[in-house]
């Protein structure tokens, strides 16, 4: 196998594919979006309850590809508890690591912690979307436009 | 089961003739199975594309120099081989268009605004590609007619009771595909057009695969149009025909308007041209088009009949060795099929199936195939397609084998 496709499809990705964290619909969220990938038909919600401008629980919904739900998965571990403004950096982040080629011992993926297991989709450019798509549809509950976020629109 | 070999079909002398198949993808030789979504070329028609720019380049049907009446014969050529290659009555009646795509829009533009009233019915199938519905929605939603759609059942089969019941008075228009790009099914598509025909239904074929794997008869089918688009059978990208009987495409109106489309031209009135020029409105995509007359030699110089026997092995071979696998489930199970195989794997998603096997050079499809309605009536959110053409050996399907081992290893299934 190729060390690229052993980068990408690392255990702890393999595992939340498996076992999707907050995979789940909250009863009572303050904001919901949805993620939507017409390309390809991956298509997530993403519920989040606030309290004040902490996010106090986050979960998700739907259907995708391995990289695409793992993805969801460890996003909503990561950004439990945050704030929204601690969110939407994390997702800059996030964005940065997995769009470019060199992303190695960068500051950057220090700070991602167990998301920088998706740096290595960076290697793979048709499957960036999938990495990103959760973190478009959070980006937008946050925001609380409410609006269908698409790949091709993002 | 047959090995390439077996079948008496010199593989590794056509392959000879496509430069691109030499190539390695990610290191290893490149196995092309994407051949639904368009076909690779052979060094004859690259070679037209580069002597008509080096050589012949000029506009036609206006100039009376040498390189605009050269290139002129040689583009009405091309029309003349098409003609033949869908046996159609006369030449007048092949509109080189972009694609199918367009040539489909067309019809429904033209035929569409001069002949469907609000409260007509248009019938398509289940299994059309999205370019045999939308064109079809956008008529009903500028004329008030409506769409009817023929089912099919869990093998990926139209039902042609549904089809009898669809039919009424107030049908006026019937639209489907010859081969299904998702499922691979061979529509019984003269019986469809005979049932429209006995109530003087026109039908129109969505040719873009079958046109690359059966012979075509437009005149023994007695389909009133057909659509098919040049990169699927080995030409180049941007170029396709539409074949339409002669006393349809009379009585409809221009597509788009510009020259070459007109016989006069004044400011309070325009004479159109005669057919097939009437649909053909500005400067034609001339190279391409004389190199999908190439396109059209080349295949004929390989024998319709000997890709024919010898895709049907390769779709049988590929059916065996695919379904041996476990966790694997073949979406498209017809009894009348061709070139095809889409499917899904237990637990792991088509799209980690296509990067895992394209790491091993192999190229499939993934997605849903533009046909979002195939994949909603199997309940799945895509597949994995691989698709066949005459240059492809049952080696290359071993190599997909192997590669699917590989994503059962990764994902532990």
């Amino acid at each position: 196998m190729s060390s690229g496709l052993n980068e990408l499809y690392q255990q702890l990705i393999l595992d939340h594919n498996k076992s999707p964290r907050n995979f789940r619909k909250l009863d009572h969220p303050t904001y919901h979006a949805e993620g939507y990938n017409p390309l390809c038909g991956d298509h997530f919600t993403v519920f989040v309850e606030m309290d004040g401008d902490t996010i106090k629980d986050v979960s998700f919904q739907g259907s995708g590809c391995a990289i695409s739900k793992a993805s969801a998965s460890m996003m909503t571990t990561a950004v439990k508890g945050t704030t929204k403004e601690e969110a939407e950096k994390l997702f800059e982040k996030f964005h940065a690591v997995v769009t470019r080629d060199i992303h190695k011992d960068t500051e950057d993926l220090d700070e991602l912690g167990c998301l920088g297991a998706l740096a290595g989709v960076a290697e793979f450019p048709a499957r960036i979307k999938c990495a990103s798509l959760a973190w478009h549809a959070l980006h937008s509950a946050l925001n609380s436009n409410g609006a269908v976020v698409s790949t091709e629109t993002a | 089961m047959p090995r390439t070999q077996d079948v008496s079909f010199d593989v590794a002398r056509v392959r000879e003739d496509f430069p691109i198949l030499g190539q390695k993808v990610h290191g290893k030789p490149l196995v092309y199975f994407d051949n639904a979504a368009t076909t690779q070329k052979p060094q004859t028609v690259i070679d037209v594309l580069s002597k008509y720019y080096s050589m012949q380049n000029a506009n036609i049907h206006r100039g009376v120099h040498a390189l605009s009446e050269l290139a002129t014969y040689e583009y009405e050529k091309a029309r003349g081989k098409v003609k033949l290659f869908l046996n159609a009555a006369d030449s007048r009646e092949i509109i080189f268009v972009r694609g199918t795509t367009e040539g489909i829009n067309l019809v429904a533009a033209s035929y569409g605004r001069k002949f469907i009233k609000a409260g007509d019915e248009i019938i398509i199938s289940a299994m059309e590609h999205h370019s045999n519905i939308v064109p079809w929605q956008l008529l009903c939603e500028q004329t008030g007619a409506l769409l009817k759609v023929i089912p099919m059942n869990d093998a990926g089969e139209l039902s042609l009771d549904e089809y009898d019941r669809l039919l009424t008075e107030k049908t006026k228009f019937v639209s489907v595909v010859y081969l299904s790009n998702s499922l691979g099914t061979i529509n019984p598509v003269k019986e469809i057009i005979r049932k429209a025909h006995e109530r003087n239904i026109p039908v129109l074929i969505d040719g873009a695969q079958s046109t690359s794997h059966l012979t075509i008869d437009v005149q023994a089918l007695d389909c009133d149009f057909y659509a098919f688009s040049g990169h699927k059978v080995f030409g180049p990208t941007g170029i396709g025909g539409l074949y339409g009987k002669t006393r349809y495409l009379e009585t409809m109106p221009p597509y788009q308007g510009g020259g070459d489309m007109i016989s006069s031209v004044t400011f309070e009135k325009t004479t159109y041209n005669a057919l097939p020029y009437k649909f053909e409105a500005g400067t034609p995509n001339i190279a391409d088009t004389i190199a999908l007359g190439a396109a059209i030699d080349y295949v004929h110089s390989v024998g319709l009949e000997g890709i024919r026997s010898y895709e049907k092995a390769l779709l049988n071979y590929a059916t065996e060795r695919l379904s041996a696998v476990k966790g694997l489930r073949i979406i498209g199970t017809a009894k009348e099929k061709a070139s095809v195989i889409s499917f899904t794997m237990d637990n792991v998603h088509a799209h980690d199936v296509g990067t895992i096997v394209d790491q091993e050079g192999i190229a499939v499809r993934t997605g849903h195939h533009c046909t979002q309605p195939v994949m909603k009536r199997f309940g799945i959110p895509a597949t994995a397609r691989a698709s066949f053409a005459f240059y492809n050996t049952t080696e290359e399907i071993d190599r997909l084998v192997d590669a699917l081992g590989k994503v059962k290893e990764i994902f532990g299934t």
